[in-house]
């Protein structure tokens, strides 16, 4: 019988454990809306390890620079690499010192070549990103994922959030939401995605952005309805059954 | 040790349809706004076409952030051959361009079915319809995409293109006015969105001709 010789490292599995194969500790879905004065962006504190719960604080919203927002799902610690891409893209522009500064436009670009560049070579960052802001009076929203498709819109949702967010925000979202609507309409998309993602926790931010500046609210949580007939008496129908 | 199968794909597919017409003196390029991801629609609002020189349209489908890389590295060659030769890239010179792109990734592909319209040297209509690794082809039509088997028997039955195989080679070119080939992309988008899931929402129609460039835009069935 012939061993396996050990191959280049290009080929080999030695290479291989360098790239990203799966994600270990991970974010659920963000949700972004853009209101009547900036974006909304809301997230909850979850960070999941497989099927448990491991971390119930980790802030998945974050400021990028004067006037821009980023949220996150999916691999937490490559979020933080991430995080510390973008501090050093914001420090380089802060040095020039000549008194411009890059708007969201700019630094969702800028995430969407970091993301597809990545994947071009097979090592990919496990993330959706969810990325808003203001400069000038307009507002932009974006998102992009690990693999790189990236598009804008005027809301915008990572993972379940798409199945189970868009379509109250299609419905419901419209150009002129005042601030108390918008939270109002994001409260209700984290709700459903509180009773039906079983990755969601019920403790989230909720971040405002406007031409103004940013503000991360302090963490809270949700009510929750289960004062439905069915949940009352669920064995009704079925008795001996649980 | 067997090689680990990786259990993400670097590929995706993002949908939606584009179809080019070539006219005796203009060109229509269409795609739907259309972008989504498996079941889920990311946006109804997006557009796959891109102006590469001032007559020579790309409309693309297929993998989004393909498309964009692509449209991005033709973008700058055009801008380099600008600053080179001191004028536009004719549509075959870009035809070219996009075939050898697109081989230059023949080991890992651009993810995207591209049409290329525009007006020739002449000012003819001129398409070009390629394949994700770069083979192409001069045709008077072409449709790509997830609605394109929806749409291709139709323009063949409408625009009874002679056969590039006759010698001498006949015009492909169709014969119909540029309001009644608006009209007929216009219907072949509507049909391809009864049936195709991934093709609908609007429209987005690009009208090339001596005078300039004409936009038009339809909505779809957004379902």
């Amino acid at each position: 019988m012939v061993s396996s010789q050990n191959e280049s490292n290009l080929l080999s599995s030695e290479g291989d454990s360098q790239r990203t194969q799966y994600p270990y500790v991970t974010g659920t879905s963000v949700i972004g809306i853009k209101y009547k004065d900036g974006i909304l962006m809301a997230a909850d504190m979850g960070g999941s390890y497989g099927s448990t719960i491991r971390y119930k604080s980790v802030e998945r919203l974050k400021q990028v620079g004067k006037h821009s927002l980023i949220g996150a799902s999916g691999e937490i610690s490559d979020f933080q690499e991430i995080l510390r891409y973008l501090d050093e893209l914001i420090l380089h522009d802060n040095m020039w010192d000549d008194g411009n500064s890059l708007g969201p436009k700019e630094v969702h670009n800028y995430l969407t070549r970091v993301m597809y560049n990545r994947r071009n070579k097979f090592d990919p960052l496990w993330n959706s990103l969810v990325l808003g802001g203001v400069k000038n009076g307009q507002k932009y929203l974006g998102s992009v994922s690990m693999i790189g498709v990236h598009f804008e819109d005027d809301h915008v949702a990572t993972g379940f959030g798409n199945h189970l967010a868009r379509p109250i925000l299609r419905e419901e979202w419209r150009e002129d939401l005042t601030f108390e609507e918008g939270v109002k309409l994001l409260e209700k998309c984290m709700r459903n995605l509180l009773y039906r993602d079983r990755s969601a926790v019920n403790k989230m931010q909720i971040a405002k952005i406007t031409e103004e500046g940013l503000t991360i609210s302090e963490p809270y949580s949700l009510k929750t309805f289960w004062n439905f007939a069915a949940f009352k008496n669920p064995t009704v129908g079925a008795e001996g059954s649980w | 040790m067997p090689k680990e199968h990786a259990n993400w794909s670097p590929y995706d597919n993002n949908g939606g349809t584009c179809v080019a017409i070539a006219g005796a003196d203009y060109c229509v390029i269409a795609a739907d706004t259309r972008m989504s991801t498996g079941y889920s629609i990311l946006t109804r609002d997006y557009s796959k076409i891109c102006k590469l020189a001032d007559k020579s349209f790309m409309a693309s489908s297929g993998f989004q952030a393909d498309v964009k890389a692509l449209q991005k590295v033709l973008s700058s060659r055009h801008l380099i051959y600008q600053h080179q030769h001191n004028k536009q890239m004719s549509c075959p010179a870009m035809a070219q361009l996009l075939s050898n792109t697109l081989y230059y990734k023949r080991f890992f592909p651009y993810y995207a079915f591209n049409v290329l319209g525009g007006l020739d040297s002449e000012g003819k209509g001129c398409v070009f319809t390629y394949d994700a690794v770069g083979s192409y082809e001069r045709v008077g039509y072409s449709a790509q995409g997830s609605g394109a088997t929806l749409i291709t028997p139709f323009l063949d039955n409408q625009l009874k293109s002679p056969s590039p195989l006759l010698l001498p080679a006949k015009d492909a070119v169709t014969p119909l006015s540029e309001a009644e080939a608006v009209d007929l992309v216009k219907t072949c988008f509507s049909s391809a969105t009864e049936r195709d899931i991934y093709t609908g929402d609007s429209v987005e129609i690009i009208i090339l001709n001596a005078s300039g460039v004409r936009h038009e835009s339809e909505q779809l069935r957004k379902d």
